[in-house]
């Protein structure tokens, strides 16, 4: 079981490093000669705000859209990590520790899909 | 500035940062957002959201390694994770309502405090003494390999070490930092957990709870790709050769440069926090 979560983990955050660089090398190609100002904040832009709409426009092949999609690949991962540790849990019948891990899962689907 | 140079010098600094954090076991996370936030003047919204995507990279990237040497007590863990992600809920929900110079002075009391921290030795602090009762009831207890066998602990101070992780996971996400010097307190200090466990199991902590706070986040659009990209790539770069030099390098003096970097952050949010410059 360790081993999966070690191995999980790496792959994960080896697939959204790989996904990030992609997507940034495209997005420099394309915006790098633009004027770099982020000391206002405006707020990124509805359309890469939440997983389902980067999703979308990362399929359309959108640099920014792509290296978004990376950094919620990345984000996933501590998700994914806690998941396994919930399915270790329930087969252990561990039902102290099934009840902690769903909580502290829902919280994390809560913030990841749900918060506006 | 063009957003190549941007961004290729944002990457060069995260990379040091992510080194540094790497090599002194303190985590890079505390000097991102100063360095966005001063030397970039990045709006320090986006600073946070770059910073939590490269406190998850790290914590992911180490973890793996971590996970295969059994020190990692995940009871321990989850049993705190649900203090750390209802704390950085709590945290990304107020963090729109405090004004920036307020985040800037608190940002610069932490580092004071990583610099303090940095410079003290460090004391095992493990103990066979009789558990708290929660520890017995929630099975906290463990053990954990050595060059002996398995060695047992007991854990300590639970109710105190939950508290504590509340105020982690919220310093977390209003800072945008893996918090690892406040965890640290709880389980080494309140909990008194074996070096080895509190460590590792600190580490996996620090994921989920970034990952709480950067879903908040990413939602509010303080997740901006051209700062993150660099800022992720550039840590992990950094904290993956840290990794490999930490064999060889001499980390007493490497531990005083960071900690001289750190004071000198930590004056530099103050002031501006003060005199509302950011």
């Amino acid at each position: 079981m360790e081993q999966v979560v070690g191995r999980l983990l790496q792959a994960g955050v080896l697939i959204a490093a790989a996904v990030v660089a992609v997507g940034g090398a495209m997005l420099l190609a394309r915006d790098g000669h633009e004027i770099a100002d982020f000391s206002v904040f405006r707020g990124e832009s509805s359309l890469l705000r939440s997983v389902g709409a980067i999703a979308r426009t990362a399929f359309t092949g959108d640099a920014r859209a792509i290296t978004q999609a990376g950094i919620v690949l990345l984000i996933a991962t501590p998700v994914a990590r806690v998941a396994l540790t919930l399915v270790a849990f329930v087969v252990q019948r561990d039902r102290l520790y099934v009840g902690l891990t769903t909580i502290v899962l829902a919280l994390l689907l809560y913030g990841l899909f749900w918060v506006g | 500035m063009s957003i190549l140079t941007f961004a290729a010098l944002i990457a060069i600094g995260s990379f040091f940062a992510g080194l540094l954090g790497a090599l002194t076991g303190l985590g890079g996370g505390i000097i991102v957002v100063p360095m966005l936030t001063l030397a970039f003047h990045v709006d320090l919204r986006y600073a946070i959201g770059a910073s939590l995507v490269s406190v998850i990279a790290t914590s992911s990237g180490a973890a793996a390694a971590y996970v295969r040497e059994g020190f990692t007590n995940l009871r321990i863990g989850i049993f705190l994770e649900v203090a750390t992600t209802i704390g950085a809920l709590g945290g990304a929900a107020v963090a729109g309502f405090i004004p920036t110079s307020a985040l800037a002075i608190l940002f610069g009391v932490v580092l004071l405090y990583t610099a303090y921290r940095s410079l003290q030795s460090h004391q095992e602090q493990s103990t066979n003494d009789p558990p708290h009762p929660w520890a017995v009831r929630m099975r906290l207890n463990g053990s954990y390999p050595t060059a002996h066998g398995m060695q047992a602990y007991t854990v300590q101070g639970v109710p105190t070490g939950f508290v504590t992780m509340f105020a982690a996971g919220m310093l977390s996400a209003l800072l945008g930092i893996g918090s690892g010097v406040v965890k640290v307190l709880a389980m080494d200090r309140a909990m008194r957990l074996p070096f080895k466990v509190s460590t590792t199991t600190s580490n996996f902590m620090i994921g989920v709870t970034a990952a709480a706070s950067a879903g908040v986040y990413l939602h509010r659009g303080y997740i901006e790709p051209e700062l993150a990209f660099p800022v992720m790539l550039g840590v992990l770069g950094g904290a993956l050769v840290g990794a490999r030099l930490l064999v060889v390098a001499r980390t007493r003096s490497l531990r005083l440069i960071f900690t001289a970097v750190v004071v000198i952050l930590a004056a530099e949010m103050l002031y501006k926090g003060a005199t509302g410059g950011l």
